[in-house]
């Protein structure tokens, strides 16, 4: 079968639906916040439509910039763990046997179904020092006394990851059952290790893949706003936290717009950035 | 003679005739009188479910849908953002103090006709919130006490005073909430340390109060905006102390867990609810009936006893017994909110609050 460009205005219609729920449901609600970011705020009140920036100006201030920096670290840190993990171990879940592949898949899709709530509270509790895991610890006489690990970047960073895992392995799980194994095994043959195999054949051949992997997970750890207050301490709360606390404890939307906003856009930048710089490791 | 007075009869017959057809709707309709009232999710909407709105029922005939609503500030944005669509999440809310001023600010809440409210003689002056010109913007549902908490295992002898918090003994062991306007803690710090909320007059005194709480910090384990968060760290020791709500505080300790809610020497925190009307709400009778009836001191008596609030109207109107009025308040003079700043200074304080405990 050929694949032929549309050609009249009739073949496009099957992204009609598409293109009008994104509209709907995408670009008018961003659009209203674009608005809103620039209305006045009413302090001990609500806001008024107006034109101004004082939103972004209180935005652009070395507190703000320090946690929105925090925030992007937090990010890339929670894309790399769960790539640097994910990878490896799709790779081998590829290997094995279509029934194992299937009860592992069905474990992850399940902690899916898991909400960022709940999943908050039972890592508190297995960091906590009254029902944690170090108390396992000191049983088998490891550790001297049980201690908390949470509140801490750890825990947040724990946390994060694991949410965020299913989605790393399921992104990377099609690019790695496609993947020639000829290419592997020529390798084994031309004498390497099945790690050098995998770090010279397997990780180059899906660069694109794993770029776009990162990408994904940096923009779903951004938006995360529960684990940080649940697991770490203030100077751990990201840029989202302070966005919610502005728009539903300070009632202050516009604000809250101008920060989302401006996180959105920074985002994006970073995002370009990274395509830009792989398309030109690609031509060089 | 005869005549007119036949034709009056008439006259009268067929207008009773057509009164009662025309009340009869109004008499279908009564049954299905109904309220939709918010009130704080969890444990206070339980209680409230349980204890007062079936009886509220039985004795006016209005249903009443229960609305659990979050944290004041959070519900006000979403009635303020449904108010302005026309629409009305719940009719009648409980409103915190600092929510109910905010939403005056913007005319959310609909005047209360005091002339409707005939239970109102009872209340306590301080429980009724007012628009600067006079007009009743909300009635008083029940006031509270945010105490200092601790963990019976862990802290055997219960603490007196909020210097606990500074307290260095206390490292990495408090929970504390996580919100200027809804912790309090700058006139803590202020009546503790400064000698009074009035400390907090000026912007040099509240910057010293904020340096002062700074020195909580380390101590500090938990800035908490979700209620169950701390409760739970709270009973079973992970976080033995804190400042928490005295009547949820209280009911755990009834069901046998290790805590307990101690009054400061320096007082309690003591807030308020107000039950508050939308302004998009179209219940407006039976709001009025709803908050009359939530007036009377019997009704404030089973409140005390069954949620552990402190009552709104005057204590010499209730059965309560001195030992039943000790367990939800305090002879200590209380921490009064210095509400003034949260609605001037809101934006201000919130800024120096986030970098005081983000920074």
């Amino acid at each position: 079968m050929r694949r032929e460009p549309p050609q009249t205005l009739g073949d496009y219609s099957p992204l009609l639906f598409p293109a009008a729920m994104l509209t709907i449901f995408f670009v008018v609600p961003f659009g209203t916040m674009i608005a809103v970011s620039f209305f006045q705020r009413e302090q001990g009140g609500f806001y008024t439509p107006a034109f101004v920036f004082d939103n972004y100006q209180r935005f652009l201030s070395a507190f703000f910039g320090g946690v929105l920096g925090f925030s992007l670290m937090m990010a890339i840190a929670v894309a790399v763990c769960c790539v640097v993990l994910a990878l490896p171990f799709t790779y081998l879940l590829t290997r094995m046997a279509r029934r194992v592949q299937i009860v592992w898949l069905v474990a992850l899709l399940s902690i899916l179904s898991l909400s960022e709530v709940i999943i908050g509270f039972a890592w508190s509790t297995l960091f906590s020092r009254t029902a944690g895991i170090t108390n396992i610890l000191v049983a088998l006489g490891l550790m001297g006394e049980a201690k908390a690990l949470t509140p801490s970047f750890a825990a947040v960073l724990t946390g994060m990851v694991y949410q965020a895992f299913p989605y790393t392995v399921l992104v990377l799980f099609p690019a790695l059952v496609r993947l020639d194994p000829t290419l592997t095994e020529a390798a084994r043959t031309l004498g390497a290790s099945p790690l050098k195999a995998f770090f010279t054949v397997v990780v180059p051949a899906l660069r694109n893949t794993i770029v776009a992997t990162l990408i994904m997970v940096f923009i779903f750890a951004l938006g995360s706003y529960l684990l940080p207050q649940l697991l770490g301490r203030p100077q751990h709360w990201t840029l989202s936290v302070l966005i919610t606390d502005q728009a539903i404890y300070q009632s202050n939307m516009p604000f809250a717009a101008a920060m989302a906003v401006f996180l959105v856009l920074v985002t994006l930048g970073l995002v370009a950035l990274t395509v830009i710089a792989g398309r030109k490791g690609e031509t060089a | 003679m005869n005549i007119s007075s036949i034709k009056r009869r008439t006259l009268l017959g067929a207008g009773l005739a057509g009164a009662s057809m025309l009340a009869m709707p109004a008499v279908l309709r009564a049954q299905d009188k109904s309220l939709k009232v918010g009130v704080y999710g969890g444990y206070f909407k339980d209680s409230f479910d349980k204890n007062i709105f079936p009886e509220f029922t039985k004795a006016t005939g209005i249903a009443v849908e229960s609305i659990a609503e979050p944290t004041g500030e959070a519900w006000l944005v979403q009635l303020e953002q449904a108010a302005r669509a026309g629409q009305a999440p719940a009719d009648v809310s409980m409103m915190s103090q600092v929510a109910m001023l905010k939403g005056q600010a913007t005319e959310l809440w609909t005047p209360i006709d005091m002339a409707k409210i005939k239970n109102a003689s009872n209340l306590l002056d301080r429980f009724v919130n007012k628009y600067p010109d006079g007009r009743v913007a909300g009635v008083g549902a029940v006031s509270w006490y945010i105490t200092l908490v601790t963990n019976t295992n862990v802290y055997k002898e219960a603490p007196t005073s909020w210097t606990a918090l500074w307290d260095p003994a206390n490292a990495d062991k408090l929970g504390l909430l996580a919100l200027v306007s809804n912790s309090f803690l700058l006139e803590v710090t202020a009546k503790t340390h400064m000698g009074g909320t009035n400390a907090l007059d000026t912007e040099e005194g509240i910057l010293k109060a904020f340096e002062k709480l700074a020195e909580v910090k380390p101590n500090v384990r938990l800035w908490y905006r979700d209620e169950a968060q701390f409760e739970q760290a709270l009973k079973s020791g992970e976080i033995p102390m804190g400042q928490y709500y005295h009547d949820v505080t209280g009911l755990a300790a009834a069901d046998g867990h290790p805590v307990r809610s101690t009054f400061p020497k320096e007082g309690g925190i003591q807030d308020s609810g107000c039950w508050a009307l939308s302004r998009a709400s179209e219940k407006s009778e039976e709001a009025h009936i709803f908050i009359d009836y939530m007036c009377q001191p019997a009704i404030q008596a089973t409140l005390s006893r069954k949620v552990g609030t402190s009552p709104t109207v005057k204590r010499e109107s209730t059965d309560l017994t001195d030992k039943e009025f000790a367990a939800v308040s305090s002879d200590i003079e209380p921490i009064v909110p210095r509400y003034d700043l949260y609605q001037t200074k809101s934006d201000w304080l919130n800024q120096k609050w986030t970098e005081l405990i983000v920074g």
